[in-house]
């Protein structure tokens, strides 16, 4: 693993607060979710799983299909849509726009996806002024900071910070309590709202039927960054497509209970274009730019294709163990916890960030809770051996590749295995593992931990002392 | 250009071949309950009161005029032109400002009053949540720069939840381009998952169930 | 009376070599003649762990010859009956003459516990063990297997015996096969906070259904000086 991550790992283990604040907070979320998805309360939960992967399987099964769909019915509504390849595709057609429109001032509701591209850093060198409205995201603008989670980006840092920041930044007198570093941050952010001339959104799904984005938020800057300026652009990826406006009662019964268990986020919005000629407000011009950025080659992936079924809910990040220990910035992009071990090499390829698939143990915990039931420890093991054998192709044969090649042969010669296990078990003797044996794998296990007193007799030879008698 | 580079990459990914149709797409799952008005009322007080919004039900149209009254508290307020808000007589409520046509006007007002008072398409019981929908009769901003937002709905338009409105509604697209869901007040827990209320939206919901007649019982 | 066969695990049979003798006295109380196929070594879960998945068929082959006639197979591990059940298939599904041993194979593999619940239709094998303990939920066996309630049954029948419940108890202890040597900080803090919560129980001993599991927490306790001892599943049934 590279030093600058095992030096993150390491830095996130041993900072107690981070500890406590990533551990505490992943907890509450757990335990909300487990309230709203509980028998009594959701009886149909794990159909409306089912479903919702069936859905998500179909779709992207025939993606092209519902892409020209959704483009014809944005169309209609009269709103455009703008394929995008990659980053580069969308800042070159928002600045284009901007110039067009003579608009300079952007307001952007939280999105993942607007991250992934670094949106933000390449508009501002195109001289635009680009603010982060979501709360968590404004603050993390200010500190110049990755998010931290996928749905609470701001998981790692106090009011402290938040005081600190803004008191440096916004030039207000330091204030430590929470409402109302709340109510600056909506005072502030109101005037950028009333000023601005291009909303930029996410789109949680995109109803190909409806030619519609669905945003789900919970402060409200999703709705004025869609409702006050007169453009609104969502961006989304291509693979947040559903087919049918009927299909969004399986997916918001289980966005918002996965995510923060709440039944529904406070606002929902399913927005279908610019404003219709007799409604009294609403954007004057409506796109959605529909981004690749590597999604349809993840899509050629068949074997691993479900991975884009993803609904970004975050829930896997909150059970996930290592996750709960090393927190969101401990890995190299900015998808985090179990979806990001696994899309992070489809994206970035196999070997760029080769040690990320295997830190996990393996337990599970994501697959149970994903809502859309994306078998997420079966796509790690696919990844660890496609690393393997990417490789072996690569430098040749490693040594681990030979050290499992023998172990391969040992254990396929009884005899020889239960020699060794006898001459291991000779070597231990009383005294336990001898120094020079302390090394590699031995060497890192009693870092931290002891190692049991190896057994004089085997069961082996116990069972036949035993059979003996 | 874009479009054909994604479109052709999608296709040679999947193996499909241009203008092919899709296969059979597994059916909507559309559940609708059984509930009767009470169970609704109820249901629809819990969820929201969990939130900290408020619910009332007026049992006439000057009883919900007495109610907003109330919760407006001496606030000024803009009332949006829904026909209920007009029913009970909401305009004429001290404070109160209606029938404003002119958009920037409107944004005006809107961003200096301490309320919003709007109608509601729909209600949804089992989470609280009001249905507006975009039209000339309701502006968005009513009920997102004010403070607080005061919705008057007429009981009839209590749906049993998210399967009944899009069993009711299944192409919101045809009718609005925009179709919003509020259930509660504006919310975050951004620091230390603390919570509070009335970041960007409005910080209080109220909720006045309007009993225009005596409801039937529903099976 | 029914013949079953024990695959006993690589690590039970060369680090705790008594779990497996506590299984086969548990059987044979419960009426089952027990055999020993001595040619048995491991499930090949390390390699498939870590990618490598050509070594890892070549021992799942081994397995599949060695266990061949057995009616049944018992195993005092979730994850490498897991491993069996869950990923045999997927390693062969390209090779239909060895993808037919898995298939026939598999209805006779059964973890321990379960096998015990649900062939043997037993849940007081007339143990007796005074002491309170705690129950660590392994995840394989929880998440490949549905096994909760199982153990917890047995356990119940066990006379003088206290259980308390830590929370949380399907947390991961962090072991992972090779993860625990490959990332030892984070399988290690990982451990520590299994630790706690055994800790926060007061519990004399920590059982469990896997070995490795068990393994990983003892060398965490032994490591932070506690005198909490973990015990497999299978010890605590054969205790009179």
């Amino acid at each position: 693993m590279p030093e600058a991550y095992e030096q993150a790992i390491g830095a996130a283990l041993s900072d107690e607060k981070l500890q406590s604040a990533v551990y505490s907070s992943t907890a509450r979320l757990m335990n909300k979710r487990k309230e709203v998805v509980a028998a009594g309360v959701l009886p149909d939960y794990q159909e409306l799983r089912e479903q919702a992967r069936a859905i998500k399987k179909h779709t992207l099964d025939n993606l092209d299909y519902y892409l020209e769909q959704f483009e014809a019915r944005v169309t209609a509504n009269g709103g455009r849509v703008i394929w995008a390849r990659d980053g580069d595709d969308v800042v070159d057609f928002l600045t284009g726009l901007a110039k067009e429109k003579g608009s300079r001032r952007v307001v952007k509701s939280k999105s993942m996806t607007t991250e992934e591209i670094e949106l933000n850093g390449r508009l501002e060198r195109e001289h635009l002024e680009v603010v982060e409205t979501d709360l968590g995201e404004y603050i993390l603008q200010l500190a110049h900071q990755r998010p931290y989670h996928i749905v609470a980006p701001a998981l790692h840092l106090t009011r402290y910070d938040v005081a600190d920041l803004f008191a440096d930044k916004l030039g207000v007198e330091r204030e430590v309590e929470i409402e109302k570093q709340t109510m600056i941050a909506r005072r502030v952010l109101r005037e950028k709202f009333l000023a601005a001339d291009i909303g930029i959104s996410g789109g949680n799904f995109l109803v190909a039927d409806s030619g519609a984005v669905v945003i789900c938020t919970n402060e409200g800057n999703g709705r004025l960054a869609t409702t006050l300026p007169k453009i609104h652009v969502a961006i989304a990826g291509i693979e947040k497509v559903i087919p049918r406006a009927q299909d969004l009662p399986t997916f918001l019964k289980l966005l918002g209970r996965s995510a923060t268990g709440q039944p529904l986020t406070v606002y929902t919005s399913f927005l279908a274009g610019p404003r219709r000629e007799r409604e009294a407000d609403g954007p004057e011009e409506f796109y959605v730019v529909l981004l690749d950025n590597g999604r349809t080659k993840l899509l050629a992936d068949r074997a691993k294709r479900e991975s884009l079924y993803c609904i970004r809910c975050g829930s896997c990040l909150n059970h996930c163990p290592v996750y709960r220990k090393i927190g969101g910035h401990s890995y190299p992009w900015v998808y985090s916890g179990p979806i990001g071990a696994v899309i992070t090499p489809q994206y970035q390829g196999l070997l760029h960030d080769a040690w990320l698939p295997f830190a996990s143990s393996l337990c599970g915990a994501c697959a149970e809770v994903c809502p859309v039931k994306i078998d997420l420890p079966k796509l790690l093991l696919a990844l660890r051996s496609e690393i393997v054998k990417s490789r072996a192709a690569g430098k040749g044969t490693t040594l681990e590749r030979l050290a499992f090649r023998a172990w391969s042969w040992v254990m396929r010669h009884p005899g020889v295995y239960e020699m060794l296990g006898s001459a291991a078990s000779a070597i231990a003797g009383d005294g336990g593992i001898p120094a020079p044996f302390r090394r590699g794998p031995l060497g890192a296990w009693l870092k931290g931990r002891d190692l049991p007193a190896i057994p004089q007799r085997s069961f082996r030879q116990m069972w036949r002392a035993r059979k003996g008698s | 250009m874009a479009r054909e580079y994604i479109l052709h990459k999608t296709r040679t990914a999947l193996g499909r071949n241009v203008g092919q149709p899709p296969a059979a797409a597994p059916e909507a799952r559309i559940r609708v309950p059984q509930a009767g008005m009470e169970e609704r009322i109820e249901s629809f007080r819990q969820a929201l009161e969990k939130l900290s919004g408020t619910v009332d039900v007026a049992d006439s149209p000057a009883a919900a005029r007495e109610c907003v009254a109330r919760l407006l508290c001496g606030r000024t307020a803009v009332a949006s032109n829904a026909p209920v808000l007009a029913e009970c007589g909401v305009a004429s409520i001290e404070g109160v400002r209606a029938g404003i046509a002119d958009r920037k006007e409107l944004r005006a007002a809107c961003a200096a009053a301490g309320a919003g008072i709007t109608g509601a398409d729909y209600a949804l019981a089992d989470t609280g949540s009001l249905v507006m929908i975009s039209s000339p009769e309701e502006a968005r901003m009513i009920s997102l720069l004010p403070p607080a937002h005061i919705a008057v709905v007429p009981l009839d338009r209590m749906l049993t939840g998210l399967d009944e409105l899009f069993s009711l509604v299944p192409a919101p697209a045809a009718l609005t381009s925009s179709m919003l869901l509020i259930t509660g007040p504006s919310r975050t827990a951004d620091i230390e998952q603390i919570l509070v209320r009335g970041v960007h939206g409005p910080g209080e919901v109220h909720v006045v169930l309007l009993q225009r007649y005596t409801q039937k019982e529903e099976a | 009376m029914s013949r079953v066969s024990l695959f006993v695990t690589c690590i039970v049979d060369q680090l705790f070599p008594k779990v497996g003798i506590a299984m086969a006295e548990v059987l044979e109380r419960a009426g089952f003649e027990v055999d020993f196929p001595e040619e048995q070594t491991c499930c090949g879960q390390p390699a498939f762990n870590t990618g490598y998945r050509a070594e890892t068929r070549d021992v799942a082959r081994h397995f599949l010859r060695v266990f061949r006639d057995a009616e049944y197979i018992v195993i005092p591990s979730g994850s490498c009956t897991g491993m069996i059940e869950q990923h045999y298939p997927e390693l062969f599904k390209k090779d239909p003459v060895w993808l037919e041993q898995v298939n026939r194979i598999r209805p006779r593999i059964w973890e321990f516990t379960k096998f015990l619940t649900e062939v043997a239709g037993v849940e007081d094998v007339g143990a007796r063990f005074e002491r309170v303990v705690t129950f660590h939920d392994s995840c394989h066996a929880l998440r490949q297997l549905g096994i909760k309630d199982g153990p917890r049954r047995l356990l119940a029948n066990v006379r003088g015996l206290t259980l308390r419940e830590m929370t949380p108890a399907e947390e991961c202890c962090g072991f992972g096969g090779t993860f625990a040597v490959k990332f030892p900080d984070l399988s290690t803090a990982m451990a520590k906070a299994k630790v706690d919560a055994i800790a926060a129980t007061g519990a004399e001993y920590v059982v469990g259904v896997d070995a490795s599991c068990l393994m990983q927490i003892q060398g965490a306790l032994s490591r932070a000086r506690l005198p909490i001892r973990t015990i497999h599943i299978a010890e605590v049934l054969a205790q009179r």
